[in-house]
C-alpha cells in the first residue's frame, strides 16, 4: 500500500490496546494485543490460554468412550463432527465396520451441525459489522436444528451422539419429517439472508478487498475450511478423503478466488446450499438396520499410530492417536482448524482499520475453546 | 415567548398580578424550564421504549411488554435501576471534566428542544434565528462527548471520542447546507415563519426535486450527527466496547443515553418542521382546531424517528474512512450543487405553490 507522508510538527506514537479477553468482537476469551497508530493496525498479537483446560492431557487419562465427550467441549458449535472424528479414528484402529444406517445418519447430523454453526456465524458476522438484526435471524433457523437435535440426541449443544461403534440411540421417529420441513423452510431463508446482508452496499463496502489472503499464504499458514477455500485453495476433506456416507453423495466444493473477507462470507453462504443438498440426497435413503455395533466394554486399540481427519464447520480437524495397546491412549493430539486460522490474523489484518480487524476476525469464525482446548 | 393556550395565559396573568414583574418573569422562566424538563424526560423514556419495541419488531422478538401496559413503565423501571446504581469511575480520570461531560450533552439537547415548535401556541422560544440557533446548539453536544472520552483515561473511550469529533464536524456541514437549501424557499430563519410559508404547500412539495434531495441529505447527516447506526462509530460496540461512555455508570451513563434519544427526536422534529409543515395538518383538514397541531407535529416527528430506527436495525456500520468519504466526496458536493439548483428554481419561480 502506498502512503504519502505529510511532514508535520505533531508527534504521534503507536500505542497498545488490549482487545479482550472480554471484548464483544472476540467471541469468547481471546485476547488480542493490538499495536495501533491512530486507527490503523500495526500488529496483532493473539494471546491464548484463557480457556485452556488440558483436554489433550485429559484424553490420556480417559478411556476411548470418555474421550468422545471431551471433544464436545472443543469446537462446541460442531460438536457432532468432533465426536465423529474420534469415533472414526477408534473404529479405523479397531477395523470395525459400522452399519450403513450409522454412516448415513452421521453424515446427515454432521451437515445439520454445519448449517447450524454457519447460521450462528452469519448472525454474529452481521453483528460484528454493526447490523444487530442478523443475529436473531440466524438464531431463528439455528433453533429449528437445535430442536431436531434435542429430540434425537437429548442435547442442544454438546450432543454426545456418536459413540465408537455407532450411535448412542436410534433417530427419533420425527427426525426425518422434521429435517425435511427444515430443508423447505431454510431454502426460503437463505435468499432472505442475502437480501438483508449480502446485497447491502455498506456490507460489501466493509468487506470487499479487506483482509486479503493469497492462495500461497493460505497453504503456508495451514488455513483450512472456508478460510482456505475463499482463497482458491481446494481443501475440502469431505471431497478428498470422504468419510462416513460422504462418498455416496455429489456436492460441489464452495470455492472463491478473491481471498478477501467477502469471499470468505460467500463461501459459507454457498456451503449452506451444499449442505442442504447433501442432506436432501440422504434423508430419503436412510437404510434400515442396527444403530450400533457391539464393542467391548473396555476398548483397547492395537499398538500403533492412527490419524483421522474430518471437515468441521471451521475446517480440517485432525485426530492423532498413539496407542500402546492399553485402555488409554499414550498421546491424543487434535489438529484444530481455529488455531491455524487464527495464526494468519496478524498477516491479513495489519494495515487495516480497527473496523476491518473486527470484520476479518468475524469471517475467520473463531471458536476460542477450539483454539485453546 | 409566545403562548396562547388559555391555561398558560391564566398562569401568566396570575403571576404578574401577585408579585413584582422581575420576580414573576423569573418564576415563569423556571416554570417553563421545569415543563420542558418534564417533556425531555418523558420523551426520552418513551423513545427508549419505542426503540426497543421497534427493534424487537424487526428482530422477530416481542420486546418489553410486562411492566405496565405494553411495557410502558419498562424504561421508568430501568431509569430507577440506573438511579440506584453506584457511580463508579476510573482512578486516573480527570474528575472535573469527567463529571462535567454528561451535563454538556444533556443541556445542549435541552436547549435545542426549547426552540422546537410543537404547535402554534406551544412554542417556548421563537427567535428570529431559529434554524441557526438549532444548528449551533446541537454542535456543542460533541464537546461533551469529546470531554467524556478524553477525561475517562481509557483508550477505547478516547478512540470513540476522536471519531465523534471527526464525524460531527464533517456532518454538521451537510446538516447546515441542506437546511440552507430550504431557507432559500422561506427567506426566513424563524421557525414559526417557516411553518407559515408552508400553508401554501409543504416545503418538500414546494421545492420538489432539490427539496427531496435536501431531505435525504438531511436525514443521512442528521443520523450521523446523532451518532446512530449506521454511523455509530462513536460507540461501535463490536469494535470499542461502549466507545466514549465506556467508563460511565449509573445516571451519568443514562444522561448520555437519554441525550442520544432526544437528539434523534430533535433531528426528526427539525425535519418535520422544515420539510413537512411542522404542526400544519395535511391539506388543512384540521385547520379550524389549532390545538390539534401538537398531534400532527408528533405524528410527523415520530414517523421520521421510526425511519431513523429503521436505518439502525437494518444497516451495517460504515468504517470511519468510508464515513468521511461519504461526506466530503459525495454529500457535500451534491449539497452545493443542490443549493445552486434551488436558487435557480426560486429565481425562475419554478416552485410549486397551491
Amino acid at each position: 500500500m502506498e502512503t504519502t507522508t505529510v511532514k508535520s510538527n505533531f508527534k504521534s506514537e503507536e500505542y497498545f490496546i488490549n482487545m479482550g479477553p472480554q471484548h464483544p468482537a472476540t467471541h469468547g476469551v481471546l485476547r488480542l494485543v493490538l499495536t495501533i497508530d491512530g486507527e490503523i493496525i500495526k500488529k496483532v498479537d493473539p494471546d491464548l490460554g484463557y480457556i485452556h483446560r488440558s483436554i489433550e492431557k485429559m484424553c490420556e487419562r480417559d478411556s476411548y468412550q470418555q474421550i468422545v465427550h471431551l471433544t464436545d467441549r472443543m469446537d462446541y458449535l460442531s460438536s457432532n463432527i468432533n465426536n465423529e472424528a474420534v469415533c472414526l479414528a477408534v473404529e479405523n484402529a479397531l477395523e470395525l465396520e459400522v452399519p450403513d444406517r450409522v454412516k448415513v445418519i452421521r453424515t446427515i447430523i454432521g451437515e445439520l451441525t454445519r448449517i447450524s454453526s454457519h447460521c450462528l456465524w452469519w448472525g454474529v458476522m452481521g453483528m460484528d459489522v454493526g447490523a444487530l438484526t442478523t443475529y436473531f435471524y440466524g438464531f431463528r433457523d439455528r433453533e429449528m436444528i437445535n430442536d431436531i437435535m434435542e429430540e434425537t440426541c437429548g442435547a442442544r449443544l454438546t450432543m454426545n451422539y456418536n459413540v465408537p461403534g455407532g450411535l448412542m440411540f436410534d433417530i427419533h421417529p420425527n427426525f426425518v419429517p422434521r429435517v425435511k420441513k427444515f430443508i423447505t423452510h431454510f431454502k426460503t431463508k437463505i435468499p432472505e439472508f442475502d437480501r438483508l446482508l449480502t446485497n447491502n452496499v455498506i456490507f460489501q463496502k466493509r468487506t470487499r478487498g479487506v483482509g486479503i489472503l493469497s492462495k500461497e499464504d493460505a497453504i503456508s499458514f495451514g488455513a483450512s475450511g472456508p478460510v482456505g477455500r475463499a482463497s482458491g485453495y481446494s481443501c475440502d476433506v469431505r471431497k478428498y478423503h470422504p468419510y462416513s456416507a460422504l462418498d455416496r453423495v455429489t456436492f460441489n466444493e464452495a470455492l472463491q478466488t478473491e481471498g478477501d473477507t467477502f469471499a470468505r462470507y460467500k463461501v459459507r453462504i454457498q456451503e449452506f446450499w451444499e449442505s442442504l443438498s447433501i442432506i436432501e440426497q440422504l434423508i430419503d435413503n436412510i437404510p434400515e438396520g442396527e444403530h450400533r455395533v457391539a464393542t467391548k466394554a473396555v476398548i483397547k486399540l492395537p499398538k500403533g499410530e492412527y490419524f483421522q481427519k474430518v471437515e468441521t464447520a471451521r475446517g480440517e480437524l485432525g485426530v492423532y492417536v498413539i496407542s500402546t495397546g492399553t485402555k488409554n491412549p499414550y498421546r491424543f493430539k487434535f489438529r484444530s482448524p481455529g488455531f491455524s486460522n487464527l495464526s494468519l490474523l496478524n498477516h491479513i489484518a495489519v494495515g487495516g482499520k480497527i473496523g476491518d480487524l473486527v470484520a476479518t476476525m468475524a469471517t475467520l469464525d473463531l471458536v476460542i475453546p477450539d483454539i485453546d482446548r | 415567548m409566545k403562548y396562547g393556550l388559555s391555561i398558560i395565559t391564566t398562569i401568566h396573568d396570575w403571576l404578574y398580578s401577585v408579585m413584582p414583574e422581575w420576580l414573576a418573569g423569573l418564576v415563569e422562566m423556571i416554570l417553563i424550564a421545569l415543563v420542558y424538563l418534564g417533556i425531555f424526560s418523558i420523551a426520552g423514556l418513551f423513545l427508549v421504549l419505542m426503540e426497543r419495541r421497534v427493534a424487537a419488531w424487526f428482530q422477530l422478538r416481542i420486546g418489553p411488554n410486562r411492566v405496565g401496559f405494553q411495557g410502558l413503565l419498562q424504561t421508568m423501571a430501568d431509569a430507577l435501576k440506573l438511579l440506584s446504581k453506584e457511580l463508579t469511575g476510573t482512578e486516573k480520570a480527570d474528575k472535573f471534566l469527567y463529571n462535567l461531560a454528561p451535563y454538556f450533552v444533556i443541556i445542549t439537547s435541552l436547549m435545542a428542544l426549547a426552540v422546537i415548535p410543537f404547535s402554534a401556541e406551544f412554542h417556548a422560544f421563537d427567535i428570529n434565528i431559529g434554524v441557526f440557533f438549532l444548528i449551533a446548539v446541537s454542535s456543542i453536544g460533541v464537546i461533551g462527548i469529546l470531554l467524556g472520552g478524553w477525561s475517562s483515561n481509557n483508550k477505547y473511550a478516547l478512540i470513540g471520542a476522536m471519531r465523534s469529533g471527526v464525524q460531527t464536524i464533517s456532518y454538521e456541514l451537510s446538516v447546515g447546507l441542506s437546511l440552507l437549501t430550504m431557507i432559500l424557499l422561506t427567506g426566513t430563519l424563524q421557525l414559526s415563519e417557516i411553518i407559515e410559508v408552508q400553508k401554501s404547500g409543504w416545503l418538500i412539495v414546494q421545492g420538489h426535486i432539490p427539496a427531496v434531495i435536501a431531505f435525504m441529505i438531511f436525514m443521512i447527516a442528521g443520523t450521523a450527527e446523532t451518532n446512530r447506526a449506521p454511523f455509530d462509530m462513536v460507540e461501535a460496540e463490536s469494535e470499542l466496547g461502549a466507545g466514549f461512555h465506556t467508563e460511565y455508570s449509573g445516571m451519568k451513563f443514562a444522561y448520555f443515553f437519554l441525550a442520544e434519544f432526544i437528539n434523534m427526536f430533535i433531528i426528526a422534529a427539525i425535519a418535520a418542521t422544515v420539510f413537512f409543515g411542522g404542526w400544519l395538518s395535511p391539506f388543512g383538514i384540521t385547520e379550524s382546531i389549532p390545538s390539534l397541531g401538537v398531534l400532527w407535529f408528533l405524528i410527523k416527528t415520530l414517523l421520521l424517528v421510526f425511519l431513523m430506527m429503521w436505518f439502525r436495525w437494518t444497516f451495517p456500520r460504515l468504517r470511519v474512512d468510508q464515513l468521511l468519504t461519504l461526506e466530503w466526496k459525495y454529500l457535500l458536493p451534491i449539497n452545493l450543487v443542490n443549493i445552486v439548483i434551488m436558487a435557480l428554481l426560486v429565481w425562475g419561480k419554478l416552485i410549486i405553490k397551491f
